[in-house]
Formats: structure tokens, sequence, C-alpha cells
């Protein structure tokens, strides 16, 4: 499209086999491990004639529960990309001294940086917590499914269909190399002129479209479908942090949409937003796209900190102190994480006064957050503390937590700024947060959730040791970054001069590989629960003594959740209820209206797909068609006015006489 | 605490009802929020391309700008934005008359009614395109000046929503047709409804704010 573009092939556009990085050892390893996996995968699923379980129960699922454990599964396979991309980034920072190049080139290593934080933000962190929040939150809020059930399946497809393309790109082309945020010019037609900054473009622009949709399900669903009796000061907190966070989404998902829609622009068709001629201005993307970003940190950190709420009650076994401070603080976060995005680049030269502004609202920020830990730390007080491991998780996070809130305040101060802007300093700071408040909070809510998922809890002993070399491993990985990004080291650097820093990295990459002992102790931890499944077994879908609605139902939960709708009368609705003598009904089900699957979710998401791999590559023919089906399968799915069924009363009936059963073995 | 407390929330005395005997299916009841929550989204977007131009509108790069094309005229037709402006007020107005229909169950006549809203549309549609086609005739096109990027982006945004709907249009007359004014459709009908008065907002903001101020400033 762009004037400058040279002859276009017809069919492959501007793909030729030159853009196949066969001479690459490191990919040519890596696709044969995925290959020979995914090969492995497909044939079990053919052997054990799992195709048509497959699909039915999960692909076109439109159950609540099963689409947010697919959000984690998605999560946690891009886990373990992200934490390679970790590993190979402090070896090689650890080794690029004294005239050592490493062992990753520039153009290799800018792509590495650049993958491994879009796929922690935007394939890790997020899916992790969309995924919880899609699985507990219908559930505490006494809900049989959620208001856009199709949506929230096409929801799930496009972020997963988006995680597709950043692994693509690994194989065919070659991705960013300009960071995570994508700053022009660098990203700009005239630096990058490859496709890698298309690859992120599109990859964000799905995901970007997947997050939104899903949230407005979520809010739908929180605000039309509670339980009566639950009015919004009696939701539990993790509803509460979901409530917020996907309003925020709503509101600032827009914003790094249209951010990347016109940087798509400027690189399509030869527009000028953000180039540096005819007008353009790139600091209008930054000031843009951060609009969006900083929101996107508190819309990571606040189901954490719903997490860490829930987890507090139940495993301190006394109502969460501080419920309502709790609420109002969440709130003030919210608003209050749009009023500072100017503070990730104080150095723009924006003024005194504006650049104040940020930095104290930014220091603001503080209060809120202040005000949530001493509330969990007095809930502790004088609670009878069960240290089980979502608590242990919960305690480690108060502590790096701490750390990472401090250097944060001290980021803030536009005048530490100017010297720490851009250095390892920031790189340690949201790492901090990142790993000390968000990782921790999801590996504590899957130890948590996980016996609600599948009906047997998580081997303690792996998830433990799984702790200690995650808390230690930052702490070696990190401090080391901090004192090194202190005395002014730049980040994203790929070798350096001054051989007195290399202590500094070599003891950084001592720390990764803790860390990654603590992922492998997670999926041992996995592996040896799912194989000691029936000693770990939990028939009473109350296993920790929980407080809130999503125990009161049985392990994993039915199709419907709940045969009939409870009725909340107080905050700890579930420990209410345990109190006051609830005694479970045994007869009288009815029929139970339920969403019907459909299979439109994965038709788009695959055809967007294929559209934006055809953009990428200017295959013209290939964009047309893929668009083509993309509004026929989207516009007849409007015809289809049969999207509902019930479950028969018997069903209903002979569910809840099985679990009558099982709790009464329970004795 | 009073005694009424103690009674309903004591430990002591019968325990109140712990969960809901008669249930209702809740079909749909979402559709009209979320929605709703979709719009007020898409205005974001909007919001940035308006951000983008209050920005950048001013860039001109010595290319054209709104009171001089290059040739001795002005890049902004007033007259012709006005008229447009005019037919997307009256189009909204005949799209809240064939709400009014659907409310009162007369499918015949609310689809008059939707289908003289999409005609309007359409010579709406004309002119934007008639008006991109001067401009790109005389040399001013969206990789002229950021100003124009800007220009260009923020009418085409709203013009493609205008065709999205009219393509919406059209698939729900043919649903009305075959089903009626059942309660799916008549949910769709207030989504296009909400859908179609926020383009009509919009483009009174894209009037205002880039054509009145452009010839202003």
């Amino acid at each position: 499209m762009s004037p400058d573009t040279p002859h276009l092939d017809p069919i492959f556009g501007r793909l030729t086999l030159g853009d196949i990085p066969y001479h690459e050892p490191i990919l040519l390893i890596t696709f044969a491990v995925v290959a020979l996996v995914g090969l492995a995968a497909v044939g079990a699923l053919t052997y054990f004639r799992l195709w048509g379980y497959l699909w039915r129960e999960w692909i076109t699922t439109v159950d609540h529960k099963r689409i947010g454990i697919m959000y984690v599964v998605l999560a946690i396979i891009m886990l373990v990309r992200g934490l390679a991309d970790a590993i190979m980034m402090r070896l090689q920072q650890a080794m690029a001294f004294n005239g050592s190049e490493g062992y990753l080139p520039p153009h290799h290593y800018d792509q590495i940086f650049t993958a491994h934080g879009v796929i922690m933000i935007f394939f890790v962190a997020t899916p992790l917590i969309v995924g919880m929040m899609n699985f507990v939150v219908p559930l505490q809020i006494g809900a049989r499914d959620v208001s856009f059930p199709y949506l929230n399946n096409l929801g799930f497809w496009l972020t997963a269909v988006a995680a597709i393309l950043v692994n693509i790109s690994l194989f065919v082309g070659e991705f960013s190399q300009a960071g995570w945020v994508g700053e022009p010019p660098l990203t700009g037609l005239a630096a990058s002129p490859g496709v890698g900054v298309d690859y992120y473009l599109w990859a964000l622009q799905i995901s970007g479209i997947g997050t939104t949709i899903g949230a407005i399900n979520l809010v739908a669903t929180i605000f039309k479908m509670r339980a009566p009796g639950m009015n919004l000061m009696k939701m539990p907190v993790f509803t509460w942090t979901s409530l917020c966070v996907n309003a925020l989404i709503v509101i600032s998902f827009p914003f790094l949409t249209i951010s990347i829609t016109l940087l798509t622009l400027d690189r399509l068709f030869g527009m000028h937003f953000f180039t540096t001629e005819l007008g353009g201005n790139p600091m209008a993307y930054v000031n843009l796209v951060w609009i969006w970003g900083h929101p996107e940190v508190y819309i990571l950190i606040l189901p954490a900190f719903g997490v860490y709420s829930e987890v507090a009650a139940t495993f301190c076994g006394k109502r969460l102190f501080g419920y309502t401070s709790m609420v109002y603080a969440t709130v003030s976060i919210t608003v209050l994480g749009f009023l500072v995005w100017l503070h990730h680049f104080f150095t723009m030269g924006s003024g005194a006064n504006i650049n104040a502004f940020f930095g104290l609202m930014t220091a603001l920020i503080a209060i809120p957050t202040g005000v949530k830990v001493y509330n969990w730390l007095f809930t502790m007080y004088r609670g009878r503390v069960r240290f089980d491991v979502p608590m242990l998780w919960t305690i480690s996070f108060m502590l790096t937590f701490l750390l990472g809130g401090l250097t944060g305040v001290l980021c803030s101060i536009p005048a530490a700024d100017f010297q720490i802007h851009n250095s390892l300093f920031v790189v340690a700071h949201f790492h901090n947060v990142a790993i000390g408040a968000i990782v921790f909070a999801m590996l504590a809510a899957i130890d948590y959730w996980f016996p609600k998922a599948f009906g047997f809890k998580l081997e303690p002993f792996w998830g433990k040791l799984s702790v200690a070399f995650w808390t230690v491993g930052f702490f070696i990985a990190f401090l080391p970054i901090y004192i090194a990004g202190f005395m002014g080291v730049t980040r994203r650097t790929q070798s350096f001069d001054d051989p007195s820093l290399q202590i500094y990295f070599v003891i950084a990459a001592i720390g990764g590989f803790v860390i990654l002992l603590g992922v492998v102790f997670f999926l041992i931890q996995l592996f040896v629960s799912i194989v000691n499944r029936e000693k770990l077994r939990d028939t009473t879908g109350d296993p920790w003594g929980g407080r809130t609605l999503e125990w009161a139902t049985s392990s994993p939960p039915p199709a419907y959740n709940f045969a009939f709708t409870p009725l909340v009368h107080d905050i700890d609705a579930w420990t209410d209820m345990k109190e006051r003598g609830y005694r479970r009904p045994l007869d009288g089900f009815k029929a139970i209206h339920m969403p019907s699957n459909t299979s439109t979710g994965i038709f788009l998401s695959v055809l967007l797909l294929a559209f934006s791999f055809a953009v990428i590559w200017f295959m013209w023919w290939l964009a047309a068609l893929s668009f083509a089906l993309m509004l026929v399968i989207g516009i007849g799915h409007t015809f289809n006015y049969n999207r509902s069924f019930h479950i028969p009363a018997d069903v209903v009936a002979r569910t809840e006489g099985e679990r009558t059963r099982l709790l009464a073995q329970q004795g | 605490m009073t005694t009424t407390t103690i009674m309903s929330h004591g430990k002591g005395g019968e325990p109140p009802a712990f969960h809901v005997t008669e249930e209702h299916d809740h079909d749909g009841a979402s559709t009209v929020i979320g929605f709703w929550m979709f719009l007020m989204s898409d205005m974001l977007l909007f919001c940035g391309l308006f951000a983008i131009y209050a920005w950048l509108g001013g860039h001109y790069a010595n290319g054209p700008a709104p009171l001089d094309d290059g040739h001795g005229g002005q890049l902004f037709h007033l007259p012709v934005v006005a008229a447009n402006t005019v037919i997307m007020l009256l189009s909204a107005f005949f799209c809240t008359m064939g709400m009014a229909e659907t409310r009162k169950g007369n499918a015949g006549l609310a689809l008059k009614w939707f289908g003289a809203t999409a005609l309007l549309g359409a010579c709406f549609l004309f002119n934007q395109f008639s008006e991109l086609k001067h401009m790109e005739a005389i040399g001013a096109t969206y990789q002229t000046s950021a100003f124009l990027s800007c220009l260009i982006t923020l009418v085409c945004a709203h013009s493609l929503h205008v065709i999205a709907g009219l393509v919406w249009v059209g698939v729900l007359t043919v649903q009305v047709l075959q089903h009626g004014l059942n309660a799916a459709n008549e949910r769709r009908v207030v989504c296009f409804s909400m859908f179609w008065n926020f383009l009509d907002i919009t483009w009174v903001c894209v009037f205002i704010f880039v054509y009145l101020m452009g010839v202003i400033r």
C-alpha cells in the first residue's frame, strides 16, 4: 500500500522464503520443540478420540467457568515463553562484558525484550486476571452465567489468536524491536520498515478488542446479575475490584486502540500522525498510549488486591478488616489511575507545574494503597492465621510490595525521575510490583480456587517450595538491578563497556534461575496434584472454610452453579449461611434456563487472525476474503434466535442428589 | 442495636430464607446496558481522535489549510458541511420516529421510518465521499500533512460508523420482516436507535469542533 513498497507477489505479498529464520539455531530448536509438542498433542487428542469432546465442551463453550479456566491455561503456556525470554536476557546481560557481544546480536536481543514485555503484560498477566474474574465473579455474586455468554467466548478466542499471532512472528518474519509500548519514531516506517512492528500492532489490536468485549460483559454481569439482597456494599471485595477493573478497561482500552490504529495508519498508508515530518509529532503517541498504559497498571494490580483480600479473610478466619475503606480505596485508585499518565515521561519537558501535578497525583496513590496494606495486616491481627499456600503468597506479597511501593513513590518525584528515567531502576521497580503483587496474587488465586475449579486441592509441599523460590529469587534477581539502575545503567542495553557492573548482572542471572525453579516447582505441583487427585479430593465444596458464595456450591460447580439462586443478607454471605444453620434444599428442583454453546467465537477469531496476518504481509486477496467471511459469519450469527435451552429438573435433581450423597459420606 | 435488628440478624430465632424459590429467565436483561457501555467506549475512541486533532490539527506543513486550499479557494466548504449536518440531524429524527412506532408495535411503519433514516445516511455518505474526492483532486490527501491525516481519519471513522449503521438497518429490516417485532428484535431496534443518535451527536461535535472552529481560527 505505501508508495515505496517494492514489487509484491500476488499471492504471498511481501513474504519470501528469506523471512523464515531457518538459519538461526535458537529459533530452529524452538520450532522443533513446539512442532513436536504440537504433534504429540494432536496425536493424543486423535488417539483418545477427544476432538469432539474438546469442541463441544471447551472450544464452543459459553460456560464462564470453562472460559475462565481456558484463559488461565493460555496464560500459563505464555508464561513459559515469557520466562524463557527473561532467562535469555539475564544470560545475555551477564555475558556481554569486556568486549564480548554475548550470544544474542542486537537484532535478536531487541526482539526478545519487546516480546517479553508484550507477552507478560498482554498474554500472561491480563489473561490470568481476566480468567480469574471470569471464573470467580459469577460464583461470588450467586449468578448462573454471565450477561453475554457468546461475547465472553469471543473475547477469549480473540485473546488466544492474538497470542498465536505473537508466536507466529517467532517463525515467520520477526517481532518488534521497539519495546512493549512501541513508541515512535522508532516504530515508524522509517526506523522499522520490517514486519515486526506490524505483528506487534495487530497482536495488541486483537487482544485489546478481546479484553474490551470481556470487560463489558463482566461490568454488565456485576450490575445486572447479582443475587437478590447483594447490594453494592455487600459485594465481596474481589467482585468490587473486578467491577473497578472492568470499568477501567472499558474506559482506557479505547485509547490503546486509537493509538495503535493511528500508528498502523502511519505505517500502512503513509499518514503523518507520529512521524517527524509534515507536522507529525511522536510525543502525541506517547501521551495517548500512556492514557491507556497507566490505567493498565491498575487493571492488573486491583484484582491482585482483591485476591489478597479474599485470602486474608479466609485464612485468618475473620471478616476482612475495614471492608468499607477497602472499597473506597479501590474506587479512589480507579479514579486516580487516570490522572497520572504523564509520570511515564516527566522528561518530555512539559513544564514544572504540569510535572508537579502529575508527581503529586502519583504520590497520592500511595495513600489508598497504604490503607489496603494496613487492612490486610489488621485482618491478620488477632486472627487465627492458617499458613496454607495462598496465605504464604499473601505474606510474601506484603513484604515484597512494601519495597515496590516505596520505590514507586521515589519514582513519582519529577526531580528524581530525571535521574532514573529509562534506567534499570524503573525496570526493577515495575518488576517488583508486577511479580511481588500481580504474579504472587495469581499464584495464590490458582492455589485458592483450584479445588473449586477441579474438585481437588493442590499439593502444598511443592506450593510452599514455589513460594520460597519465587520470593528469594525475586530479591536476588532485582536488588542488583535496583542498584545498577540507581547508578544510571540504562534499560534495554545489549552489551556493556564498564566491567565493574558485571557482578550485578551475574547475581541477577542467578536470581533469574532461582525464579525459574519457582516456576518449575509450580508446574511440578500441578503435575503431582493431578496424579494424587484422589487423595486431595474435596467433596465438601468448601475446603478452606470460605466466606463467600463460591464456596456454597459443589467443587467443581455444576454447569448451572446454583440449583437455587442464593439470597444474601451479609457481606460474608456463606459464613452467614453457615453460622445461621443453613440447610441445603434437597427437593423442589426446577428446570434451569442456560445459554447454548456457539462456534461463532472461534470462527470469527480465526478469520481475524488470517486477516491480520494478511495485512501484515500485504496478502490483499486473503485480507479481502477473510474480511468478507467475517461479515458473513458475524451477521449470520444474528439470524440465530435460539440461543438458550433448559436443563431439565430431573437432571438438576440427579446432580444435586449426587452432591447430597457425597456430603453424607463426609459425615 | 434495636430489637428488630436482633430479631432478624441474631443467631437465635428462625433463620431467614437463603435462597429464591421463584425464578425467571433473564434473557436479554443486560443487552441495553451492555450496548450503552460499548457506545461509551466507542465515544472514547472519538475522544482520542478529537484530542489528536486538537493537538495536530493546526500543523498544516505549508499545505492546504481550512481557509486556503492552495488554489485560491477554501478547503472547508461550509455550505456542504452544514447541509450534511442538517441531513444527519433529520435522519436522527426519523430514527426516533421509527423507535416510537416500534414501541407501539407498528412494525410496518417503523421499517418505513428506518428506511428513510438509511436513505438520509446514504445521502450523507455521498456528500462526504464527494468532498474527499474533491480534496484528493486538489492534492489535499492524508499524506499531505498532519492536519489532513487527522481530519480525514476523523471524518472517515465517522463515515465507517455510518456505513455500519446502513448495513445494520438492512439486516434488521430482514429480521423484522421474518420474525416481526419480537422481544429480541425490539432490543435490537433500541440498540440501533442508540447507535444512530450517537453517530448524530458525534457528527455535531465534528461540525462544531473541526469545521466551525476551523474557519474561526
